[in-house]
C-alpha cells in the first residue's frame, strides 16, 4: 500500500517546478499578461519538458502519463501562476479526441505545442442569455462567450446536448474577440459564428463527461498549487516584516491565519492525489471524487486567497508584491466550468439524493 | 499509487473476517469494568484483535507491529459496528509509556491486569490553574520518609469515579524550571485523602471530575521515570492522545447517519434531502470529510512506507476533525428545527440524542485534548518554523 506519488512523479514535479522557478518567475508571468511575451514562449519551453503531450501516448508522439501525473503539474503551474493553455490543450483537447477516436491527426501537433484547442463549454455547462448558438448540417450560428484560450487554433465547442463540435479559428465565418477577465494569465475570447463549419468530435455525453472530470480534478490541482504558494508567500513575509519590535509572525492573530491556511490545504493535496487516480483506475468514484475535489478545493482556496492578502497587510493589496495573481487564478478556476454549488448539486445527483 | 493491501494479506482479512461473523451477535453491550466487557477484551487479546503488540510476558497478543495487519482488524470490525474492546486511558495512554519507560517491575505489576480490563485508570494532569500551560502545575508531592506525601487538585478527570488507580503529574522540585521539577506518579484512588467531585458538563453528564488530594501519601517507589521527568514522560502520552481524538472513519460513519436521516425526514411531506438549501450544506460536509479521509490515507501510508514524507498532515487531525465533527452533527440538528432540540427522554428525540450529545461533546473536544488554539500554536512553530510568541511581562501584585 502506497498513498502518494511515485519517484517518478516527484521528478517529474520537480524538473517542472525546477523549469517555472528559473524561466517563468513572476517578472515573465507580468510580460506576457501584459502582451509584452506570447504565452506561446512559455508553452513552448514546456514543450521541451513533454508537458503538452502529457496524456497523449507515445506513438501519437506524447509522453503516455496518467491523470495523477497531469493533476501534480497542474498544481506546479498554478503554484508559479503560470501562463500557459495547459487546461485546454493538454487536458481537455486529448482527452476528448482520446475518448471519442476522432482526428487522431492533431495528436502530434498538440502533443508537440504547435497546435493549441480551445474550448467553448459555457453554453453547456449553463448558458447566460447572451450567448447561444445552433449547429446545423455541420454549420454553426450563433455566439459562445468565456470561450479558454484566446489564441488557439481550433476550438472545441460542447453544445446544451453534451455534442462536441471542433471549429478552426481562422474560419472567416468565426469573429473572435478577447474578453479580459480578472486572471490575466488566462485568455479567453468571444466566438461568434455565421455559418462556420463545425466538426462533430462526439456526441456521446460520456465523452463530454470525461472531459469535464477530467478538467475539474485539473482546475482543483491548479488551485490547490496556488493556494500553496500563498500560504508560503504568507508565511516568509510574516518572518520579514516587523511592527512594535517584533517579526509580526511571532503574534498569535498572524500565526493562526498561517495555522488556518495549511491546515485546510494540507488534505487538499491528498484529495487532488486521489481524485486524480480515480479518473484513470476507479470507475465508480470518479464522478463524485471529481465534482467534490474541484468544490472543496475552492472553497479552501478562496478562503485561503483572502486570509494570504489579509497576512501581507498593504502590501498584499499592491501590484507590487503580485499575490493578486494567485487570488485571481484561484478565483478564475473557480468561476471556470462550473461553480462548486453547481458541481455539489451534481455530485448530489449521482449519489441519488435528488428526488426522483 | 498502490491501494491494495497485496494478497499476502487477504488470507488474514479472511480470518479476521471469520471471526467478526461467527462472533457479531455474541458481543456485549456492557461498559468498562463489566464483566461481559472484561471477558470479551480477554476473548480478543486470545485471537489478537486486542493488546495485539503487547508482549506476551505482559498478558498481550505479542505480535510484531504490522499497521496493516491493525488496519485491517479496524476495518473488519468497523464494517459490522463490532465492539472493539476496552478503550479508557489506562489502555490507551499509560500502557504504551509503561512499556517505553516503566521499570520491569511495574510492567509486570500493572500491563497485564489494566489492558484485561481488571485495573481501570483515571488521568490526573489539568489543574484549575494548569489547562493549557500545563507544565505550570502546583499539585504538590513531598518525599517524607518513604513516602510521597501530595496535596493539590485536578480537573477534567474522566472516570475518577470508576478508577481503580491514578497517573498523576505533581511537582517536586519546586525550585526547578517549571518544566523540570514535575514528575509522574501513580497510586489507588482508595488511598485516604482523596476526595472526587462529580463535574457535570453542558451535556448534562458528569464525564469528568474534580479530584481533590489532602496529605494523600503513596510509596516512593511508584514513580514512572526519574524525579523530575514527569514532562517529558506525560508528552509522550499526549503524542498518543491527539490524532485519535478526531478519526476520518468516524466522521465518515456518522455522515452516512446524516444522509440516512435527511432521506427519511420530512417536513410538510417534503425529505429533508429535498431542501436545496439543507443538500447544499450536507454535500460541503462531504467534501471535507472525504478530504480528511484521504489525508488518513496518506497518514497510514508514511507509517508503512518510513521514507514516504507526510507534510503536516499529522498535526492538522485534531483541528480540522473536531471542527468537522462539530458542524456535522450540527447540521442534523439545524434541519430538524424543533425536533433537533429534544433531549433526554423526549419521544421525538431522533438517533437516541446522539446529534444533540455529539454537537456538544465535539465543542468539548475542540477545548480539549490540547484546544484547537494551542492547536494552531502547534502548526504554525512546528509545521511553518513561525516564532513562539514572547514571554509576557508577569502581571504587577
Amino acid at each position: 500500500m502506497e498513498f502518494g506519488l511515485s519517484q517518478d512523479q516527484t521528478l517529474l514535479q520537480d524538473s517542472v517546478n525546477r523549469f517555472l522557478t528559473e524561466q517563468v518567475p513572476l517578472d515573465r508571468v507580468r510580460k506576457v499578461t501584459a502582451g509584452d511575451v506570447a504565452d506561446s514562449e512559455v508553452w513552448q519551453g514546456l514543450a521541451d519538458l513533454g508537458i503538452p503531450g502529457l496524456l497523449i501516448p507515445e506513438d501519437h508522439g506524447g509522453v503516455g502519463l496518467g491523470s495523477l501525473d497531469a493533476a501534480i503539474v497542474a498544481e506546479s503551474l498554478g503554484y508559479h501562476v503560470t501562463p500557459v493553455p495547459f487546461l485546454t490543450s493538454a487536458i481537455m483537447a486529448p482527452v476528448a479526441l482520446l475518448r471519442s477516436g476522432s482526428r487522431d491527426d492533431l495528436l502530434g501537433a498538440l502533443a508537440s505545442g504547435e497546435t493549441r484547442i480551445g474550448a467553448a463549454f459555457g453554453e453547456a455547462i449553463g448558458r447566460r442569455a447572451d450567448a447561444g448558438f445552433t449547429v446545423t448540417n455541420g454549420k454553426i450560428k450563433g455566439k459562445s462567450i468565456f470561450a479558454l484560450d484566446g489564441d488557439a487554433d481550433h476550438y472545441l465547442v460542447a453544445t446544451e446536448d453534451r455534442s462536441l463540435y471542433l471549429v478552426a479559428a481562422d474560419d472567416s465565418k468565426i469573429e473572435r474577440t478577447n474578453l479580459a477577465t480578472v486572471d490575466r494569465t488566462r485568455s479567453t475570447c468571444q466566438l461568434v459564428y455565421s455559418g462556420a463549419d463545425a466538426e462533430l468530435i462526439s456526441d456521446d455525453p460520456a465523452v463530454f463527461t470525461e472531459v469535464l472530470d477530467t478538467a475539474w480534478v485539473m482546475q482543483a490541482a491548479d488551485t490547490l498549487g496556488a493556494a500553496q504558494s500563498m500560504c508560503d508567500q504568507s508565511v516568509v513575509y510574516a518572518k520579514q516584516r516587523e511592527q512594535f519590535n517584533r517579526v509580526i509572525a511571532s503574534f498569535q492573530a498572524v500565526k493562526h491565519m498561517c495555522a488556518d491556511m495549511a491546515s485546510t490545504i494540507e488534505p487538499c493535496r491528498s484529495f487532488v492525489w486521489y481524485a486524480g487516480h480515480a479518473l484513470d483506475h476507479v470507475p465508480d468514484e470518479k464522478r463524485l471524487m471529481a465534482c467534490q475535489v474541484k468544490a472543496h478545493v475552492q472553497e479552501v482556496g478562496k478562503q485561503v486567497s483572502k486570509t494570504a492578502t489579509e497576512v501581507h497587510g498593504g502590501m498584499g493589496f499592491t501590484d507590487l508584491v503580485g499575490l493578486h495573481y494567485w487570488f485571481k487564478r484561484i478565483g478564475a478556476n473557480r468561476q471556470f466550468l462550473g461553480a462548486p454549488e453547481m458541481l455539489r448539486e451534481e455530485a448530489a445527483r449521482i449519489q441519488g439524493f435528488l428526488a426522483a | 499509487m498502490d491501494l491494495s493491501f497485496g494478497s499476502e494479506y487477504e488470507d488474514f482479512r479472511n480470518e479476521v473476517r471469520q471471526f467478526v461473523e461467527a462472533n457479531k451477535d455474541k458481543q456485549p453491550g456492557g461498559g468498562a469494568g463489566s464483566s461481559d466487557g472484561i471477558s470479551w477484551q480477554k476473548k480478543l487479546i486470545e485471537h489478537g484483535y486486542a493488546a495485539r503488540t503487547i508482549p506476551k510476558e505482559y498478558g498481550g497478543f505479542g505480535a510484531e507491529p504490522d499497521i496493516i495487519k491493525s488496519r485491517i482488524i479496524a476495518e473488519e470490525f468497523g464494517r459490522v459496528q463490532m465492539n472493539t474492546g476496552l478503550g479508557g486511558q489506562g489502555i490507551s495512554m499509560l500502557t504504551p509509556v509503561l512499556l517505553e519507560v516503566g521499570t520491569e517491575e511495574q510492567k509486570q505489576q500493572f500491563v497485564r491486569p489494566t489492558i484485561h480490563g481488571e485495573m481501570v485508570w483515571c488521568q490526573g494532569y489539568s489543574e484549575p490553574g494548569a489547562g493549557s500551560d500545563l507544565a505550570s502545575l502546583t499539585t504538590r508531592a513531598e518525599l517524607d520518609g518513604d513516602e510521597w506525601v501530595i496535596n493539590g487538585q485536578k480537573i477534567w478527570t474522566s472516570t475518577a469515579h470508576l478508577a481503580d488507580w491514578i497517573f498523576c503529574l505533581v511537582r517536586t522540585e519546586p525550585d526547578a524550571p517549571k518544566h523540570q521539577g514535575i514528575s509522574f506518579l501513580l497510586f489507588k484512588m482508595d488511598t485516604p485523602g482523596i476526595e472526587i467531585r462529580p463535574l457535570v458538563d453542558m451535556t448534562m453528564n458528569a464525564n469528568f471530575n474534580e479530584v481533590f488530594f489532602t496529605d494523600v501519601r503513596v510509596p516512593k517507589d511508584q514513580i514512572v521515570g526519574k524525579r523530575g521527568e514527569g514532562w517529558q514522560v506525560a508528552n509522550a502520552i499526549l503524542g498518543y492522545e491527539r490524532g485519535s481524538l478526531a478519526p476520518p472513519d468516524a466522521a465518515q460513519s456518522r455522515l452516512n447517519g446524516l444522509i440516512d436521516l435527511m432521506q427519511r425526514e420530512t417536513i410538510n411531506g417534503e425529505r429533508l434531502m429535498d431542501n436545496p438549501h439543507y443538500r447544499e450544506r450536507l454535500m460541503q460536509i462531504q467534501g471535507r470529510v472525504l478530504a480528511m479521509r484521504f489525508n488518513d490515507m496518506r497518514l497510514l501510508s508514511s507509517r508503512i512506507n518510513k521514507d514516504q514524507d507526510a507534510g503536516i498532515s499529522g498535526m492538522i487531525v485534531k483541528l480540522l476533525g473536531t471542527e468537522l465533527r462539530h458542524e456535522l452533527e450540527g447540521l442534523a440538528i439545524d434541519i430538524m428545527g424543533e425536533i433537533g432540540l429534544s433531549f433526554h427522554g423526549n419521544p421525538y428525540t431522533r438517533g437516541g440524542g446522539s446529534w444533540q450529545y455529539q454537537y456538544m461533546y465535539f465543542l468539548g473536544l475542540i477545548i480539549g485534548g490540547g484546544t484547537n488554539q494551542i492547536q494552531r500554536n502547534i502548526i504554525s512553530e512546528r509545521g511553518l518554523g513561525m516564532p513562539r510568541e514572547p514571554k509576557a511581562v508577569v502581571k504587577a501584585q
